[in-house]
């Protein structure tokens, strides 16, 4: 008993440091994005109207696939590389509505419809794998969205036309075989943003896809009042004394799986019918890692991530995208220049919030080691 | 007997009976559609050379405690910098190559050095941290690629002046210089015994390197750090020069594999190197903790002669081109198999 006053100070001396650099982490990489966007924008010398523009458009169509990560975080497992395969899931169905030619709103629920529950078993399987790889959540969940891609790949390159009966000239390939690179989705362009798209101050904003994004940022907000968001903080707390709880570990991590996956398979939906056309093969390869770039913009960690930070985290990310290039443009000359800058912005920020991730997490279990001799 | 019979087959692998069978299957269809089987063999056998040495890098990484290395990246941009002052200097033949080397040593031992105190740091997200240093690495040498300041026309933009092309020629430097070296046939396969020398000769110093004291010194450290540290043995500076070997290697390898290929690939390139040689090495029934030279040959020969066996062959059955799909699924999911699978990490 005697003892116990000594590891308290330890404890509280750790508690403030950790706090001090708790607040660096969690807003010192908003407020440096933000004073990088804000210089850029000013080098670039961009209309302002325009960069709104650009920017509520991209929030409208980027926010849902960001805030599919927030319910794998919270479970523990880290930032899902594989929303990709949600997003596969969500091209697969808006393939098949566009070649029965379902048109408008209705044609644009039918994908969601569709998508559903392909999503939910893609993201039971990957649950499935990923609760056999404990600790190392991130890197599979990567190496599953590349292997998902080659299964894509193999379906719809070589499955479509001979076994998959899909006979539209328009959508397949030359020979017949395999789905064409670029698909035109006119059937579905832009079926929710044009719903009611009043322009104030000569800002378009896409009210219904926005006020969608919002009712989802509600939803989970609810889901983690839940006891199931109970559950799923104290598994992503630490798992064994979860278990001891009497929470079953292994179901609440694969459900945390399906949700991300089934919200990333909306996301990329609204995503597709915003910008018109599909890359067969390329729109959903990069969904992971901007939407995890996004996040991390907006200050969260692999460990916590908010709401707010993932709106916060779409809006200086993407603002960063606009104004990149132009400042490349502008500054060197060279507009490739901005280009890779936001290439390595979007690789940067993971690296650097991983690294920092990895450094905490040692950080406190040494102090935890320290703290546990010092009790001894 | 079928005790026997499952104990070889655990033996062997379950992964490299299937691959081996597959691979089987390809050269039967070769035969029966009239294909030449030793012009397969020759493509596949250089292919082998060509990427060897990338492999071997998963080497010491693995065997030091780091686990795959997938900041291969690193390693390879140090390659092509050392690459590219040699033929800025109109280097040629053997002593354009070896000069590209002796180059890209140096800079890939103190970029080795710098990744090894960052993943010293990082312990236990080594691979995920890895790869997205290798990730933003080569998006910021895309813009070092765009300012350098190299002079030789034959490796800049002819419009403007200024800026690395994408892909350089090396017919003019050291292109082939191993692939042509001491070439002699065999039942019809043609081998070059520079490449495969070459290869094979780094293979034998890696193994030489493992019965060194520093290089047993790694494997404890490696294998059980506490014990290593009892026993007296820096355990970070093991993982540092594990590190730093693997990404000399991977400068290396990279030279090798241009000269081979016969053009200098900059820019977005270098950004997946790392995967088709994790998934070589994991193919050859390296685990994340294990890694021998013999894991590295069978891994790359298997792995190299499906991905060029499989584009001829199929084609003749079917329509297009499977050989991507079949590498990202084949080789992703040995990666997934092997995450999966392996006790112990953090």
């Amino acid at each position: 008993m005697t003892q116990s006053s000594e590891p308290k100070t330890v404890e509280s001396g750790r508690n403030v440091s950790l706090d001090i650099r708790h607040i660096i982490l969690t807003n010192g990489v908003p407020i440096l994005f933000l004073a990088l966007s804000i210089t850029m924008a000013l080098v670039a010398g961009l209309n302002f109207t325009f960069l709104l523009n650009e920017v509520i458009t991209r929030l409208a169509r980027n926010s849902l696939l960001v805030l599919s990560l927030l319910i794998p975080v919270t479970a523990g497992m880290g930032l899902n590389f594989g929303i990709v395969i949600g997003a596969m899931a969500g091209q697969a169905s808006v393939i098949a509505v566009t070649y029965w030619g379902i048109t408008g709103v209705r044609g644009f629920l039918l994908a969601c419809l569709l998508s559903t529950p392909l999503a939910a078993i893609t993201g039971w399987l990957a649950g499935l794998v990923l609760n056999r790889a404990k600790g190392r959540e991130m890197i599979t969940s990567m190496i599953l969205g590349f292997f998902a891609n080659g299964i894509y790949q193999l379906i719809f390159l070589f499955l479509v036309g001979p076994i998959i009966p899909l006979k539209s000239a328009a959508m397949l390939l030359p020979q017949g075989i395999g789905v064409r690179n670029t698909v035109d989705l006119i059937n579905i362009a832009q079926s929710l943003d044009k719903i009611w798209r009043p322009v104030i101050g000569g800002v378009r904003i896409p009210v219904v896809t926005l006020l969608i994004s919002f009712g989802m940022c509600v939803i989970i907000a609810f889901l983690m009042k839940t006891k199931m968001g109970q559950n799923l903080r104290a598994v992503g707390q630490d798992m064994n004394i979860a278990e001891v709880m009497g929470i079953k570990v292994d179901k609440t991590r694969i459900i945390a799986m399906i949700l991300s996956t089934v919200i990333a398979g909306w996301g990329q939906l609204i995503f597709l019918q915003n910008i018109g056309t599909l890359n067969t093969y390329n729109s959903h390869e990069q969904v992971g890692m901007f939407s995890i770039a996004a996040l991390l913009v907006g200050g969260a960690s692999t460990r916590r991530a908010t709401i707010f930070q993932a709106v916060a985290g779409v809006i200086l990310f993407h603002t960063l995208f606009v104004v990149s290039p132009l400042a490349g443009q502008r500054l060197f000359g060279v507009p490739q220049i901005g280009e890779y800058f936001r290439v390595f912005v979007a690789y940067g920020i993971i690296a650097v919030a991983l690294a920092l991730h990895a450094w905490q997490g040692r950080q406190v279990r040494r102090e935890a080691i320290r703290e546990a001799m010092l009790t001894e | 007997m079928a005790h026997r019979l499952r104990q070889t087959v655990e033996h062997i692998g379950v992964p490299r009976l299937m691959i081996a069978g597959f691979l089987v299957i390809i050269f039967v269809i070769a035969y029966l559609t009239d294909m030449s089987v030793p012009q397969l063999i020759t493509d596949s056998l250089v292919r082998v050379g060509m990427n060897g040495i990338l492999v071997l890098a998963m080497v010491p990484t693995i065997s030091c405690g780091v686990g795959l290395n997938f900041g291969l990246p690193l390693g390879v941009l140090s390659g092509l910098v050392g690459a590219l002052i040699s033929m800025e200097m109109g280097l040629a033949g053997f002593a354009g190559l070896l000069a590209a080397i002796a180059f890209a040593v140096p800079i890939a031992v103190v970029v080795g050095y710098l990744y090894a105190l960052l993943l010293e740091s990082v312990k236990g997200q080594e691979m995920m941290v890895g790869t997205y240093v290798g990730f933003s690495t080569v998006a910021v040498m895309c813009v070092f690629w765009l300012m350098a300041p190299f002079k030789n026309p034959e490796l800049i933009w002819a419009i403007g002046g200024k800026g690395l092309r994408f892909t350089l020629t090396l017919g003019n430097h050291f292109g082939k210089v191993l692939n042509n070296f001491a070439v002699f046939q065999l039942f019809g396969v043609k081998i070059s015994a520079g490449l495969m020398g070459f290869f094979l000769l780094f293979c034998l110093l890696i193994y030489l390197f493992y019965r060194t004291k520093v290089g047993i010194a790694m494997l404890a450290a490696g294998a059980n750090p506490v014990f290593a540290r009892s026993a007296g043995i820096e355990v970070r500076r093991m993982k540092a020069v594990g590190v730093v070997l693997s990404t000399v290697l991977a400068a290396i390898g990279i030279i090798v594999y241009a000269q081979s290929y016969g053009f200098l690939q900059l820019y977005m390139a270098p950004l997946m190197m790392a995967f088709p040689a994790v998934a070589a090495i994991l193919i050859g029934g390296a685990s994340l903790q294990r890694a021998t030279i013999f894991n590295v040959i069978i891994g790359t020969v298997l792995f190299q002669t499906l991905l060029t066996t499989a584009l001829p062959v199929t084609s003749r059955v079917i329509q297009g081109d499977i050989s991507e799909v079949a590498r990202l699924i084949i080789s992703n999911g040995m990666i997934l198999y092997a995450l999966t699978r392996s006790t112990g990490g953090k």
